[in-house]
């Protein structure tokens, strides 16, 4: 008996995997940080969760808030040293999730129209292989944020 | 008497255990075991020679940083991910040691100090923890600097254009200095958090 109405509060919370193959990318733990200063780039994170039955590919980024949005990768070299390059496609399996978090993969918001602010929120849209696309809304956190609600 | 067959017999077994005990050793020293090679380590603070501008613009030296223990890195205000990834972390390190964060220096040295001019500097350390010094320094010092923490720095394509959208490849490490002046520990990019402030409690206790 007890197992009936966590069921049901799963049914309603998880209404995606019905729709078809409509919006089956979740994005969780959106955040980004406030920028400074005219040109200084913005930077977005978040976890995208497959949720449908086939490989969903990543292709791109668009914002109205920048000229220029890139999904980049920091790697760090054996001798410490960290550099960022253009991520390329993103492959994200059915079932799985790929995580952009500080340190690797992240959104990287080039040529702002202004800084993002702490408080404010921005639509982006994540672009994927097959035409799909999925519109989120990110929120802007403090320029010393760590992680989603820190 | 050893006969010349049973002297054989030991030169032989000599033999043996001599690869038996130098073969690991090759393999894992100069073999294909062998680990990458070590970055080399930084100069004590005390040896290292150049002179900056914290972001108060009080000139700033490696020797004024001896006699407390030291965190030291490398960035830039204009990187998006690994800096104010890692400010957040120091910032979040000198809080969890409390009032033991009075007993360390803290110092981000820019290595973009094109863009990176004093007020930048100043504006950008008011998002992190005010024990946090920012230090900036002419192109030469930076280098001077770069080369004495045995760190390196590229600046990214079009770095010679007006108000470039360039990157900066760096040396991501904290460097942990003891009270003398000397290297401690590194801390990485990704490090856990309590074991980056228990690196620093060691050094803060000796």
């Amino acid at each position: 008996m007890k197992h009936i109405p966590f069921a049901l509060a799963l049914f309603a919370a998880f209404p995606a995997p019905l729709a078809a193959d409509q919006q089956n990318i979740i994005a969780e733990q959106v955040w980004s940080r406030a920028s400074m200063g005219e040109n200084r780039p913005g930077v977005a994170y978040m976890e995208l969760h497959n949720t449908g039955s086939g490989t969903r590919t990543l292709t791109g980024v668009e914002t109205g808030r920048a000229a220029m949005a890139q999904i980049h990768q920091t790697s760090t070299s054996a001798s410490g040293v960290s550099q960022m390059a253009p991520a390329g496609d993103i492959d994200i399996l059915p079932g799985t999730r790929i995580a952009l978090e500080p340190g690797g993969l992240h959104i990287m918001l080039m040529q702002l129209d202004r800084p993002l602010a702490e408080g404010e929120y921005y639509h982006l849209t994540l672009i994927f292989k097959n035409g799909d696309n999925v519109e989120i809304r990110v929120p802007v956190l403090a320029a010393s944020a760590r992680g989603p609600g820190q | 008497m050893i006969s010349r067959r049973a002297f054989a017999a030991y030169l032989a077994g000599g033999a043996a255990v001599a690869s038996a005990l130098l073969l690991p050793g090759w393999w894992q020293i100069s073999g294909p075991g062998a680990a990458p090679p070590l970055p080399r380590l930084p100069l004590p603070l005390g040896e290292m020679s150049f002179s900056m501008q914290d972001h108060t613009g009080a000139e700033v030296s490696p020797q004024g940083l001896v006699g407390k223990p030291s965190l030291v890195f490398f960035g830039y205000t204009f990187c998006p991910d690994v800096c104010p990834t890692t400010l957040s972390d120091i910032s979040t390190w000198l809080s969890g040691l409390g009032a033991d964060a009075a007993r360390l220096n803290a110092v981000f040295i820019t290595v973009d100090p094109g863009r990176d001019t004093l007020p930048a500097m100043a504006q950008y350390m008011q998002h992190f923890h005010p024990a946090i010094s920012g230090w900036r320094g002419s192109l030469a010092e930076t280098d001077k600097a770069v080369a004495g923490f045995r760190a390196s720095y590229t600046l990214g394509e079009g770095a010679e254009g007006e108000g470039a959208d360039y990157a900066v490849e760096h040396t991501s490490s904290v460097f942990l200095f003891k009270a003398d002046g000397r290297l401690a520990a590194l801390i990485d990019l990704h490090e856990d958090r309590a074991q980056a402030v228990a690196k620093i409690q060691r050094v803060l206790q000796r």
